[in-house]
């Protein structure tokens, strides 16, 4: 008898499981209270590593970089906690590793470092570890916040000849195996950080230029503004997690 | 949500099975099955062990993000194999599972993969041959 309604009834139903489905393929970020830094992820023998200033091995760039400091102004704690931060002169955000770059040429008159040059990174990592244990306070307002949205839909983008996006590991699978390594849920918590696979230290950058040569995306070069959107998105999404460089990691 | 992929997938396909396999294989002829493995057990090629784990006791890193293979060619036909590693999105459109011939649509694809799918017809072939062995 009811036959009119039968079409609409149909289409609402569909309407709903197509919802249904286009909302799973959109990662829900991970709430507040179950972020995890890498750290909290890793086996007992890593994490004492990391703990132990005597065998953390990221402890000697820190050393080195207290030595190229020239003036130690003490002005440098909880500096790393706060960048990237918004650069009158570029008109978009820096990360810290253009921070330091930037005083050198400008106060010291001395020529920038390369990316993941030994001195940079022991600079990075001297000026990071004045920030252990602060909470991460980067700063979202009018002119951050288009770089931030940047950094966001990048995270979210599926790329990369494997098609997957930062998201879908990092949010949905964090926690779960790739191979022999446990996905962590990318907290930039820990830069720059000593990794054993790379037998150094190494930046934020290198450590995402990795994980897009994973998924057989193009690498963006070291300094490109759509790599320090991600770090300003990670920092945001990480907003109030403590710092804890220099990190070590498998 | 499972559930509802799937009531929304028997919707879809009203004609019935044609639609959830590939049933010729894509060069013409059957793979073989020994190169099949070397592939799916090589991480830098198949890629399977990145998210699967398999019976392959000599493999010491093997994924937890799908399904274990043990018994794949007994859930599956040689078909419904060859859809799942062709274009895995028709059968769950939210997976995470790669298209492995696909090359358009992509983004952002390296220069040396560009205009590459991940495996060619032939190595499909040889993959889909060795999954069928794999009967419980
Ligand atoms: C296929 C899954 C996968 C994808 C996609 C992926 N990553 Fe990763 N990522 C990993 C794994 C696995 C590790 C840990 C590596 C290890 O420990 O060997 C990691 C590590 C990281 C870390 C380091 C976290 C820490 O604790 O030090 C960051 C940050 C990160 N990824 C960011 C990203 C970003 C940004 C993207 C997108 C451009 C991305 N990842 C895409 C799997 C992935
Ligand atoms: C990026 C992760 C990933 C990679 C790489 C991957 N798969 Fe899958 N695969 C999955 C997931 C997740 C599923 C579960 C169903 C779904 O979500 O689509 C699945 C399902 C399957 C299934 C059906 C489930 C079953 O066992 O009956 C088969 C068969 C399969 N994959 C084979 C392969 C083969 C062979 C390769 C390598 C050529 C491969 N997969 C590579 C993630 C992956």
């Amino acid at each position: 008898m009811p036959g009119p309604p039968a079409l609409p009834l149909r289409r609402f139903v569909v309407t709903v499981i197509m919802a249904a489905i286009a909302a799973s393929a959109v990662a829900a970020e991970i709430p507040r209270a179950e972020r995890r830094s890498g750290y909290d992820l890793m086996g007992r023998e890593t994490r004492a590593m990391q703990d132990d200033d005597t065998a953390n091995p990221g402890m000697l760039f820190v050393l080195d970089g207290e030595s190229l400091w020239k003036k130690k102004t003490g002005a440098v704690k909880g500096v790393a906690a706060r960048y990237p931060a918004f650069d009158a002169r570029e008109g978009r955000p820096i990360d810290l590793e253009q921070r330091i770059n930037r005083c050198r040429v400008d106060r010291q008159q001395a020529p920038a470092l390369a990316w993941e040059s030994r001195d940079l990174l022991a600079l990075t990592a001297y000026v990071a570890r004045q920030s252990r244990g602060l909470p991460i306070d980067v700063t979202i307002d009018a002119r951050t916040q288009p770089f931030l949205d940047a950094g966001r839909a990048a995270f979210h983008r599926r790329q990369g000849q494997i098609n997957l996006s930062c998201s879908q590991c990092h949010d949905d699978l964090w926690g779960r195996k790739l191979a022999g390594s446990v996905i962590p849920q990318a907290h930039p918590t820990g830069y720059p950080i000593y990794r054993l696979e790379w037998q150094s230290l190494g930046s934020l950058q290198r450590r995402l230029r990795n994980c897009l040569i994973g998924t057989r995306a193009e690498a963006y070069e070291f300094g490109a503004p759509e790599l320090v959107d991600l770090e300003l998105y990670l920092m945001w999404r990480a907003q109030g997690m403590k710092l804890e460089s220099p990190g070590v990691r498998p | 949500m499972a559930l509802a992929v799937l009531v929304f997938m028997a919707a879809m396909s009203g004609a019935g099975r044609a639609e959830d396999a590939i049933e010729q294989p894509l060069t013409g002829a059957r793979g073989d099955a020994a190169r099949g493995r070397a592939i799916v057990t090589n991480r830098s090629v198949g890629l399977c062990l990145l998210c699967h784990s398999g019976p392959f006791p000599e493999e010491r890193f093997q994924g937890n993000l799908a399904p274990d293979l043990k018994g794949a060619g007994s859930r599956s036909s040689e078909g419904q194999l060859r859809l799942r590693i062709v274009d895995p999105a028709r059968i769950n459109p939210a997976t995470i599972m790669p298209a492995y011939h696909q090359i358009e649509g992509l983004t952002r694809v390296a220069p040396a993969y560009r205009g590459k799918p991940i495996l060619t017809a032939e190595q499909i072939e040889d993959v889909v041959a060795f999954l069928t062995t794999l009967k419980d």
